[in-house]
């Protein structure tokens, strides 16, 4: 265990699309990460490049410091799951997962165990063409896992499945990371990735926006800040300026106020004696955060790559900046 | 001294077991069986060689003594297994041990009658090289002429029964003084006809197995022809001159194909200075007719015409028939004769199946994005395609082996049984059609895989496959084109590889119509060749782009 994935300055160009556009970044174990950003974003591609499927027009991507295609057992280093739909269907589950096991020299006990592993023994034996959509993201996550892996990357393995799949898999994520699996899991959605992601690594336009963990993202979003109504602004600015909040106006009778909770707000305001009519933590929204963030995708295509850390400042600056 | 300079490492733990290729091989064998419709799809494919190998009407022959078997007897086996016409009329004696015969040839002449006695029967193929002349000279009471393979010569034969071995030197109406021997084997001597103005002299000579032919235009300079080596050939043979001629095929061309019909000849050979040397038993000469042509009626020293008569030094002989081996079809044989890959005339249907089968095995990869599970597993890109083409070339290798093994010897035995003559083959010709049939099939099986990879769409390859493979096999064996379009389209295309399936090869000694189906314009092994060369080709280019392409 404690396998990454490197990704370094990948470029691809699709006849006159910009697939990827210098994407870099590194996935590390013990952690569930989420590849976020929306349709075209090049996360698909990534990780095509990454199994060695598609050739980059430049750059590196390396498994524990190996190309793909050198991995003698690649299965066994690193299980993917990229078209659920992949699968003939005229073949049985279990026969899928045969003739993978034998490319790897594993036998019929493993495929048996990872059948369990993603619940599917019941519908072992009925073809494939006949499962629901939700069977078959099991049915790739079970194959993803033949090799016991360390590394696991997972292409939008949400789309299709029911909310108690959804459950599922989420647990399923976090237990694989918990392990000291390296888990990369692609959407278009952040809503899927809140929950399960303990790292984000948005991109747009073939780039990385932003490399951060989900709780920072969080925090950055919303800024922990509270929207304060009230009759006397400049009394209540100074007394929670005092306590230690910085104050800004945002217009007529209303304050924003970050550094202090909504509970501490109130108590300070009351301790001053100053009226207010509504004290409102504002809601933290990765969805707005991410939205944000991709919608800005064009501006910082033009500048050099940023570091995660100075698209984040960006993302924060423009957020508080509204 | 020498000494271990660093600790033993431990190699990783590396599971024992399979090459990469080995699991490469395993799991695309499991990708193939698990599909039913596939593996279904290979035993009809099978199923339809023998289906139509075996149920295939052959025509039942009839005669004035009845029909089937009762209009032929069985042509004797040559020394290669194959079935071969041996009747002449042979002026011989017995020789022990080794020695030699010389003779002076002083005229060969023909005879045949002009009027073929039935109104032609229109038969496949259309047309024949002009081997038999129309002559205009011809006349209600015969011609006299000689045929291009009239002979007359001098033979040493282990015996006189019909089949066994022989050498011989000979005068021929058209092709000049040849050695032959063991009924496949022909090299061309002196050129030019024999006659009373230009004399040729002939001399055999014996010593173990080995017997020489040579000639001579004044009977002082000998050139040797060729050296005949006849395995098993007894320590007494007999030894004498001969005489005999083919069958007259006449071939009538008219639109849309032509009508051949037969009519015996006989040939005159005219000796003397006849020379023997060696232990003679001295019981001077004993005229016999050799009658092995499976002809209605024949019987050993019966009506076979032949006659020899000496007048003082000179011997005349005369014969008819032909020591040739037997051709399938239209030819100067008068057994009505089958071949053994008649029966594998369901080989195509069964091909098409399979082609089909071969092809989806490459395109079903494309279909759903299978091929990216297949190489995110298996990144060796060309060695999945080695494993691909193994497995199916493998499987459909077994389905039609078994399926050929099966037609080829119950086929003939049904033909038998129903009355067509099928020819014999040596046993290791036998085992060429059918393994044969099997190679071909494989090998069209991995073409169409590697067309399957290129096209990756799975109409797209299909189609290019049948209109590769089976389109020209049709357009060469049905007899709608001329006989070179034909020859042409199985000598260029894939379908050339057809020839595996031909048993008894063209002889430039036998006059016959040599056309499609029954004769490929390329030699088995040079025709599978063709078809291995287009296999290998397209495989190559499959290698390239899946290589360069991205999955």
């Amino acid at each position: 265990m404690g396998t990454s994935i490197e990704v370094d300055g990948l470029r691809k160009r699709f006849g006159s699309t910009t697939a990827l556009d210098g994407m870099t970044f590194t996935v590390s174990p013990g952690r569930v990460t989420g590849f976020v950003g929306p349709n075209g974003a090049g996360k698909s591609t990534t990780m095509r490049v990454i199994l060695g499927l598609d050739a980059p027009d430049a750059g590196t991507a390396l498994v524990g410091g190996r190309r793909y295609a050198a991995l003698p057992r690649p299965l066994s280093h690193v299980g993917s799951l990229l078209d659920a739909a992949a699968p003939q269907p005229g073949r049985s589950a279990r026969n899928h997962l045969m003739w993978l096991a034998h490319s790897q020299g594993l036998t019929g006990r493993r495929v048996d165990e990872v059948l369990d592993l993603v619940g599917l023994t019941g519908a072992a034996r009925r073809k494939a063409g006949g499962y629901s959509l939700g069977m078959r993201q099991r049915l790739g996550i079970a194959a993803a896992l033949l090799g016991d892996p360390p590394v696991l990357m997972f292409d939008e393995p949400f789309n299709g499945m029911d909310p108690e799949g959804i459950v599922w898999m989420r647990g399923f994520l976090r237990g694989l990371a918990d392990d000291g699996r390296t888990v990369l899991v692609s959407s278009h959605l952040m809503g899927e990735l809140q929950d399960t992601a303990d790292h984000l690594l948005i991109v747009g336009r073939g780039r990385l926006i932003a490399d951060t963990s989900t709780a920072a993202l969080l925090a950055a979003a919303a800024g922990n800040r509270v929207r304060l109504r009230t009759s006397a602004p400049p009394a209540a600015a100074a007394a929670l300026e005092r306590a230690g909040a910085s104050v800004m106006p945002t217009g007529g009778e209303t304050l924003t106020i970050a550094g202090l909770p909504a509970g501490e707000v109130v108590a300070v305001l009351s301790a001053a004696g100053v009226p207010f009519a509504e004290v409102a933590a504002e809601q933290a929204s990765l969805e707005r955060a991410y939205l944000d963030l991709t919608r800005g995708s064009v501006e910082y295509a033009a500048r050099p790559a940023p570091t995660a850390s100075a698209a984040l400042e960006d993302a924060t600056r423009k957020d508080l900046a509204r | 001294m020498t000494s271990t300079l660093s600790p033993p490492v431990a190699t990783p733990a590396e599971p024992r077991g399979r090459s990469t290729f080995g699991r490469m091989l395993r799991a695309e064998w499991t990708k193939f069986r698990t599909l039913r419709g596939w593996v279904l799809a290979v035993l009809i494919g099978a199923a339809l060689i023998d289906v139509v190998g075996l149920f295939a009407v052959h025509s039942t022959i009839s005669c004035d003594q009845g029909s089937g078997k009762a209009c032929y007897q069985p042509l004797p086996t040559g020394p290669g297994g194959q079935a071969v016409t041996d009747s002449f009329y042979f002026v011989r004696q017995p020789l022990a041990g080794d020695g030699a015969i010389t003779v002076r040839m002083t005229s060969l002449t023909g005879h045949y009658s002009a009027a073929p006695p039935a109104p032609a029967e229109p038969s496949a193929g259309s047309a024949v090289p002009p081997a038999t002349p129309a002559d205009p000279g011809q006349q209600a009471g015969g011609v006299d002429a000689t045929q291009p393979w009239s002979k007359a010569g001098i033979i040493i034969k282990a015996s006189t029964t019909p089949g066994s071995a022989y050498a011989a030197m000979t005068a021929t109406g058209g092709h000049g003084t040849r050695m032959q021997w063991n009924f496949t084997h022909d090299v061309a001597g002196l050129a030019g006809p024999v006659a009373a103005a230009s004399p040729q002299w002939l001399r055999l000579t014996r010593a173990g197995d080995t017997v020489t032919g040579y000639d001579s235009a004044d009977g002082v300079t000998w050139t040797k022809v060729a050296t005949a080596h006849l395995a098993g050939l007894p320590a007494t043979v007999q030894v004498g001159l001969f005489a005999t001629s083919p069958g007259v095929l006449v071939v009538t061309e008219s639109f849309g194909g032509s009508s051949a019909t037969g009519t015996s000849s006989t040939a005159t050979g005219t000796f003397d200075h006849v020379l023997l040397s060696g232990a003679t038993t001295g019981a001077g000469w004993t005229g016999e007719a050799i009658a092995g042509d499976g002809a209605p009626g024949a019987r050993p020293g019966g009506d076979q015409p032949g006659s020899y008569e000496r007048a003082g030094d000179q011997i005349r002989v005369t014969g008819s028939g032909d020591i040739a081996p037997a051709v399938p079809g239209v030819s100067s044989s008068p057994a009505p004769t089958a071949a053994i890959e008649d029966h594998l005339q369901g080989v195509f249907l069964g091909l098409i199946t399979l082609v089909v089968v071969a092809a989806m095995f490459a395109t079903a990869e494309y279909r759903r994005g299978l091929v990216r599970v297949t190489l995110a597993a298996m990144p060796g890109r060309g060695r999945v395609l080695a494993a691909k083409a193994v497995v199916i070339g493998a499987a459909t290798f077994a389905a039609a082996l078994v399926a050929a093994a099966i037609a080829v010897p119950v086929g003939a035995r049904l033909s038998r049984d129903e009355g067509s003559y099928v020819l014999p083959v040596s046993g290791p010709t036998e085992a060429r059609v059918i393994v044969g049939t099997a190679l071909l099939v494989a090998v069209c099986a991995v073409l169409a895989l590697a067309v399957g990879v290129i096209l990756r769409r799975g109409a797209a390859a299909v189609a290019a496959v049948v209109v590769g493979i089976v389109l020209p096999y049709l357009l060469g064996v049905v007899p709608a084109l001329p006989v070179e379009a034909r020859e042409w389209v199985l000598r260029v295309t894939p379908a050339a590889g057809f020839a595996i399936e031909q048993s008894i090869p063209r002889y430039a000694q036998v006059t016959a119509e040599y056309s499609p189906p029954a004769y490929f314009p390329l030699s088995p092994w040079a025709g599978f060749a063709v078809l291995c060369g287009y296999a290998a080709a397209a495989l190559a280019v499959a290698y390239v782009l899946l290589r360069r392409r991205d999955a």
